[in-house]
């Protein structure tokens, strides 16, 4: 269960989370949203505990662990996953390679026996297969040449290796077209069930059509404003943040 | 903080026990009376038993040297060397007599194993899984110790193909004919102030004869160590590809870890005749001194190929992370007709290390190729400069030539320089200069990092996929060799 109260952080000086609090029980998915700018990346960044995000009050925790306290690859073998808005690039690092020195990290930091380059290739392999991507994904480089849309695909591929027991989408769906947005979807619902939970950033209710959430949060001016069912999406589609917004202020 | 600046912290705060080899053999020396002068020369030259001729080149050298300067065009700093304040000559005393590896002195056989360099004929390296080079590569190997060398392998087994693999010493004395030919033929004694000095005052390296057609059945190497005090190592290295015939060597170097500064400046002449093909490793790890840049080995090295035959072709590969100074260029010269030369480099600097290294490929032949792929790593304070020329001569239609140099920063308080000369007197000639310079971002280190790797392997991963192009040319046993040493010599930032 991931549990956040009070949360702010800021950037340079300058306050961009003020006061977020949020609870996502086991086993379920919730969708964040609101508009350009009001911290739903900070949110996810400072999650998964990114350096230039100084934290200036408030509390995190998943599973009892408390996050704030630990570096991003502690947080990631906890089960943390951060399906990043802009992937980024690694050159001359396999994308096969780098998943395999990752996912041994991790089960090396939770006393799990490594996968070899056979037992991995065999895994990746299937995953690869069942997100109807490509086996050349693999020997490619992270990310190097990959289209908006691969690089998207790519966090998601990730996502099914690593198995992750939260997932944070930080507008994965961005600057995708129909047929990525589906992979994607179905590439989290997969993952679905009792031991996985997942934070949905997004701007748009077209994803969450593909990925229903048990709860959406409206994220405005660093503050969770409104918590609501799946249809709380339709509504903020009809009337717009603007209107929203106001209200709650 | 950002994840960059960390990772520079930590490079900085580095000490002096990243580097593994820094011990010291204690065994009795024979040494020369330090300074260095016509007696000095003719003392070496009777210690090694050597025929009048060479001592005449070597003062020869020693005239020409003595009219020459330091050259002074390289980015790098360091104190001036008293050339008086060394000992020329330095050899473990040993038995006379001693023929097989059983007698090597047992100090030195264990020297060697702790290195990971096993002197008997089992020829696998150290961190090297037997079962990943079953059945094929063995590997021969020569031991160079100071200024001689103590011990050869796999000498029988090379003899059976014909193939000479022993030190230059032992050449000079049983094929002088063949190093009289080609020695001083690739790089002239006056060729520059180092290169003279190694020329008057060589002790000992390799010497290898492949003959006309034969394939070399083993990697050859050569393993350099530095042990004793105030003393410079000067080894010369020749190697001879007859036409058609191919050979794959690779030296290896490390030192003790001192407080002052160690010379090593040696010669390597390779000559490649009609289809000949040589393959020439460096996996070079002298100590690089401490963080503050005290200590280590000023590596002045002159190392250049002739292309003379038709079709040969001759493929340097160097992975530079040690030494506080590297000063090299190995080079070729492509004189015959469609020869090839080729450069891949590793240079990392770290601390206050100092690279100026690169090549020179001057094609004379028609039809001469030649690509230089080029990575340059500075992390600390340390400078890393590339510098390369391509030189096309006007005979050389049809010439080609590409580079790729390639810069990584980690931290801000380093340098990375490219110094590219081209000169191209041909109009047909084809050259192509590309270069990039890229810091490890933040966002990598923390992209890395959200997956599950910690700092320095993420540094690592970045450092390797960097490089990728130039390990892949190793022998895959040095290769991995290579990949581990890249992780120690940037240890804190590159893992």
């Amino acid at each position: 269960m991931l549990e956040i109260r009070g949360l702010s952080a800021a950037i340079e000086d300058k306050p961009i989370l003020q006061g977020v609090d949020l609870t996502v029980p086991q086993g379920e998915v919730h969708a964040i949203m609101g508009p350009n700018g009001s911290g739903k990346s900070t949110l996810a960044y400072v999650l998964s505990g990114r350096e230039d995000y100084v934290v200036t009050g408030g509390t995190a925790t998943f599973d009892g662990h408390d996050l704030l306290a630990m570096a991003p690859e502690e947080r990631a073998a906890t089960g943390v996953f951060l399906a990043f808005q802009y992937p980024v690039e690694l050159p001359g690092v396999g994308n096969a390679n780098f998943l395999r020195t990752a996912l041994n990290a991790q089960r090396r930091s939770r006393g799990e026996s490594e996968l070899d380059a056979v037992q991995f290739l065999k895994m990746a392999r299937t995953e690869t297969k069942r997100l109807e991507m490509p086996d050349d994904m693999l020997r490619r480089n992270v990310n190097v040449g990959f289209s908006g849309g691969e690089k998207k695909r790519n966090e998601v591929l990730q996502m099914a290796i690593l198995r992750p027991r939260l997932a944070i989408l930080d507008e994965t769906d961005s600057g995708l077209d129909i047929d990525a947005l589906r992979i994607v979807a179905d590439g989290v619902n997969a993952l679905r069930g009792p031991d996985f939970s997942a934070l949905v950033i997004t701007h748009y209710q077209r994803l969450l059509e593909h990925i229903v959430p048990d709860r959406v949060h409206v994220l405005a001016g660093g503050r969770i404003v409104r918590s609501g069912g799946p249809e709380l999406a339709h509504e903020l589609e009809a009337k717009g943040y603007a209107g929203m917004v106001a209200e709650a202020v | 903080m950002s994840s960059a600046t960390q990772a520079l912290d930590t490079v900085q705060s580095v000490t002096q026990s990243g580097y593994k080899w820094g011990w010291e053999t204690e065994i009795e020396m024979d040494l020369a009376p330090k300074g260095l002068n016509e007696d000095t020369i003719r003392l070496i030259s009777a210690r090694k038993e050597e025929p009048a001729w060479l001592l005449e080149w070597r003062l020869k050298a020693f005239a020409a040297w003595q009219q020459m300067t330091e050259p002074q065009w390289a980015r790098v700093e360091h104190a001036p060397i008293d050339y008086q304040d060394l000992h020329y000559y330095a050899a473990p005393k040993r038995k006379p007599g001693l023929k097989s590896l059983d007698e090597v002195d047992p100090e030195l056989l264990r020297t060697y194993e702790k290195l990971g360099i096993p002197l008997k004929e089992r020829a696998i390296l150290a961190g090297v899984d037997p079962a990943s080079v079953e059945g094929g590569s063995q590997i021969a190997v020569d031991a160079v110790f100071d200024s001689v060398s103590v011990a050869t392998t796999f000498r029988e087994t090379l003899k059976k193909a014909g193939v000479i693999f022993c030190p230059i010493s032992e050449a000079v004395r049983d094929h002088p004919d063949l190093v009289q030919q080609y020695i001083g033929s690739v790089v002239p004694v006056s060729d520059n102030f180092f290169a003279a000095l190694n020329s008057a005052v060589f002790t000992d390296g390799s010497f290898v004869y492949v003959p006309k057609g034969v394939r070399c059945p083993m990697e050859l190497s050569t393993y350099f160590r530095i042990n004793a005090r105030s003393t410079g190592q000067f080894e010369r290295t020749l190697i001879i590809a007859e036409a058609g015939s191919y050979v794959s060597y690779l030296e290896g170097c490390t030192a003790p870890m001192r407080d002052e500064n160690q010379l090593h400046a040696a010669v390597v002449e390779l000559v490649a005749h009609d289809d000949a093909q040589i393959k020439y490793s460096t996996v070079q790890n002298w100590y690089p001194g401490d963080a503050e840049g005290r200590g280590g080995i000023y590596n002045f090295v002159t190392k250049r190929g002739a292309c003379r035959g038709a079709r040969s072709k001759i493929s340097w590969t160097q992975v530079e992370t040690g030494s506080a100074i590297t000063w090299k260029y190995p080079s070729c010269v492509l004189h015959g007709d469609d020869s090839v030369g080729e450069f891949y480099s590793v240079a990392v600097t770290n601390n206050r290390q100092q690279a100026d290294t690169g090549t020179k490929m001057i094609h004379i032949g028609r039809n001469t190729k030649s690509t230089i792929v080029s990575k340059g790593i500075s992390a600390g304070r340390s400078n890393n400069t590339y510098r390369g020329m391509v030189r096309i001569l006007p005979m050389a239609a049809g010439a080609r030539n590409y580079t790729q140099c390639d810069s990584l920063l980690i931290g801000d308080q380093c340098g990375a320089h490219t110094v590219p000369y081209i000169e191209s007197r041909n109009p047909t000639a084809k050259v192509e200069h590309e270069a990039t310079t890229s810091k490890i971002a933040d966002d990598q280190l923390f992209y890395c990092r959200q997956r599950g790797l910690s700092e320095e392997d993420a540094v690592n991963l970045i450092v390797n996929g960097f490089c990728k192009d130039v390990l892949k040319e190793l022998p895959m046993e040095f290769a991995v060799e290579a990949q581990k040493l890249l992780a120690v010599s940037l240890e804190g930032s590159v893992g």
